[in-house]
């Protein structure tokens, strides 16, 4: 859009054209969505508070933040439209455009980097077909808009650095080969790297070492 | 050779110790029975306050003492625990809460009927959703035992806890833009004064703490202040459960005794630098921390010692770089990452970033002159201290850090960057552009 566009089209809005919030029985609200969403504002002293666990639902439900979806939340939470989408703009892991339904989320920050991501990144990009500028600014979709590959900020899994986040489960170290594992997997359904699950990883200072006596005199610490 | 000392990591892996059967088993849950049966809210206080608890989240503050600025009498109060764990290179409250929950909401309860709050959020990053199915099971379970919700363990106490997930943004770990966030809004900070302590979550009274800070009160309350302080240094008490990552043999989490040298982290428990290559920069608080250098190795791993060497313990996250990694391109990663969360509301930090990233980007394509990083340095200097929030410092302290101790190696980037770079009406111009960086 151009100033000038810009401009005019500013100078066309009228306070009375905004969107307001809209009825429920304008709305098709699916009862799934509904409940959800519901069951979020119960939770808060204050339902306002529910916009984001409301955006979680839209996206759970649709894939996206789609506009039908975020009017339907506003409907239900009673505000606007306009709301929900300022809250959906300002949070990276809200998409507002169509994306493919599996997520790869590949970190790029300095610990990853030092280790290799942009490598990592790059294989994810090239085994999916998605484009790798694109993926690493935003987010990309594959050719056949299965998987989404984004290059993502520090995701807090340095230890398993170059790591990814494979529909919000972490992953690491990964290397090149991994990467074209994973799309495979996702592509044909089978679990994702078992042996690659941030949730199996042990301490990295290894076994319990020998309690150290001022510890292990306290018979009931919190944990110990 | 220097081994761990594990207070907050003991049993974290014994089997099935997320859950509550577990947990109470070794021991859990006594110290919230202990402090409904036999301590008054005062008490509780004190013994935070005298045993040094600083906050393990960044700032470093007293905890106790934090806690004790909330108001008393009748009135809605809240505990927001701090589980936005988004700095750069940590990774400690994830392994936390992911491993041992209900240290964690033990912890909460405990500090929630210190403050007199009876609601409890913890804001936990959307990115890890892993964990917050695991604390949403343990929240459940601790429902279901009576250490949570109205009346617990037949006292007048009522803690409700929420485990509330975020959606992406790293300004959310900023803790008046986390309630911001947690009220439902954009995550832009606040203005201070007024402190989230008399005005925080819709408009009350708030205690803002870390996931780590809190898992440390069910110790204290078991064990006293004066077992708490026996550990650590007389301004640092206490245990640290530290991420070590980057060019590491065996980066993770370590828990040790604060105070111990810095080395020993490093090269002992972490391995060290792979190949045999030395250590060239290292951040001691995660990448907010100004940077330190090989030869500030031994130094003890203490806040006061971070402090005083220019730099700070932060979340205590290490981050080291060994002689592979340029540190202009280092720079520029950084700056990039504070760059795109920055969350816009004040000018400095906005703009700041914006054009260190630019300036960057300039030193190494070679279009900089040496005179561009005093540039950069200004700019730095322009952010400190002029925004609502510590974001735009956040960049500013490491990268300024980084041009004042290595400027050598900026300089030198630029002399490369002109050498290398195309010649007019080169075609293969677009090629040569540091392409693998993928800097816009």
């Amino acid at each position: 859009m151009t100033a000038g566009e810009r401009r005019r089209l500013v100078g066309s809005m009228r306070p009375e054209d905004a969107e307001r919030v809209p009825e429920l029985h304008e709305v098709d609200v699916p009862d799934d969505l509904r409940e959800r969403i519901q069951s979020a504002m119960s939770k808060y002293p204050q339902l306002r508070s529910a916009a984001i666990p409301a955006l979680w639902a839209v996206q759970r439900h649709y894939g996206w933040c789609t506009p039908e979806g975020m009017r339907q939340a506003a409907a239900v939470m009673g505000v606007t439209p306009a709301y929900l989408e300022s809250i959906a703009t300002f949070y990276d892991l809200f998409r507002t455009t169509p994306v493919g339904h599996r997520q790869v989320l590949v970190c790029h920050n300095i610990s990853c980097w030092m280790r290799g991501a942009d490598d990592l990144l790059r294989a994810f990009c090239e085994a999916a077909g998605a484009d790798p500028h694109a993926a690493d600014h935003g987010g990309a979709t594959s050719e056949d808009g299965e998987i989404f590959v984004k290059g993502f900020e520090c995701l807090g899994g340095c230890d398993v650095a170059p790591m990814a986040s494979i529909d919000e489960r972490y992953y690491g170290p990964l290397s090149p080969d991994d990467a074209r594992a994973a799309v495979e997997q996702l592509r044909s359904g089978a679990e994702v790297l078992p042996d690659r699950a941030l949730g199996k990883r042990q301490a990295a200072g290894g076994p319990e070492p020998e309690p150290d006596p001022r510890v292990a005199a306290t018979e009931a610490g919190g944990s110990g | 050779m220097a081994s761990e000392t594990r207070v907050l990591f003991r049993h974290v892996d014994e089997p099935g110790l997320a859950s509550i059967e577990t947990y109470r088993r070794l021991g859990g849950y006594r110290s919230l029975e202990r402090t409904l049966k036999e301590l008054e809210p005062d008490e509780l206080l004190t013994t935070l306050e005298e045993s040094g608890l600083r906050g393990r989240g960044g700032a470093g503050f007293s905890m106790g003492k934090k806690a004790s600025f909330l108001p008393r009498g009748d009135m809605d109060k809240f505990l927001c625990c701090n589980a936005d764990e988004s700095e750069p290179g940590t990774f400690k409250d994830r392994e936390l809460m992911q491993k041992n929950p209900h240290q964690l909401i033990e912890g909460i309860a405990i500090a929630a009927i210190a403050a007199g709050a009876g609601w409890a959020f913890i804001f936990i990053r959307g990115e890890y959703a892993e964990m917050g199915d695991v604390l949403d099971r343990a929240v459940e379970e601790a429902y279901g035992a009576g250490y949570l919700g109205e009346g617990i363990l037949g006292s007048a106490c009522r803690v409700e806890v929420v485990v509330h997930r975020g959606a992406g943004a790293y300004i959310c770990g900023e803790e008046t833009a986390l309630l911001d966030s947690l009220e439902g809004k954009r995550g832009n900070p606040r203005l201070k004064p007024p402190f989230p302590a008399i005005q925080g979550l819709y408009g009350g009274p708030t205690l803002i703490n870390n996931v780590e800070t809190l898992s440390n009160v069910p110790h204290i309350v078991a064990n006293g202040a004066d077992w708490f302080k026996g550990f650590g240094t007389e301004q640092s008490p206490g245990t640290k459960v530290v991420s070590v990552s980057g060019c590491v043999e065996r980066p993770g989490n370590y828990e040790v005794e604060l105070g111990i040298p810095s080395r020993e982290l490093i090269y002992e428990l972490a391995g060290g630098p792979p190949g045999g290559r030395e250590v060239k920069a290292w951040f001691p608080g995660g990448s907010s921390a100004p940077v330190l250098t090989a030869a500030e190795l031994d130094l003890p791993y203490s806040f006061e010692a971070m402090a005083d060497a220019g730099s700070m313990l932060g979340s205590g996250a290490i981050i080291v770089a060994d002689e592979s990694v340029s540190i202009p391109q280092l720079a520029l990663r950084t700056a990039r990452f504070y760059h795109h969360e920055s969350c816009g509301k004040c000018t400095p930090c906005r703009e700041g970033t914006n054009w260190t990233v630019k300036m960057l980007e300039r030193v190494i394509s070679g279009e900089a002159t040496p005179m561009d990083l005093d540039i950069v340095a200004s700019v730095q200097d322009n952010i400190i201290g002029n925004c609502l929030c510590v974001l735009g410092d956040s960049m500013a302290m490491p990268v300024g850090s980084m041009v004042k101790k290595f400027r050598d190696e900026f300089e030198a980037a630029i002399e490369a960057g002109k050498a290398s770079a195309p010649r007019p009406l080169d075609e293969s111009a677009a090629d040569t552009r540091p392409v693998a960086l993928g800097v816009s």
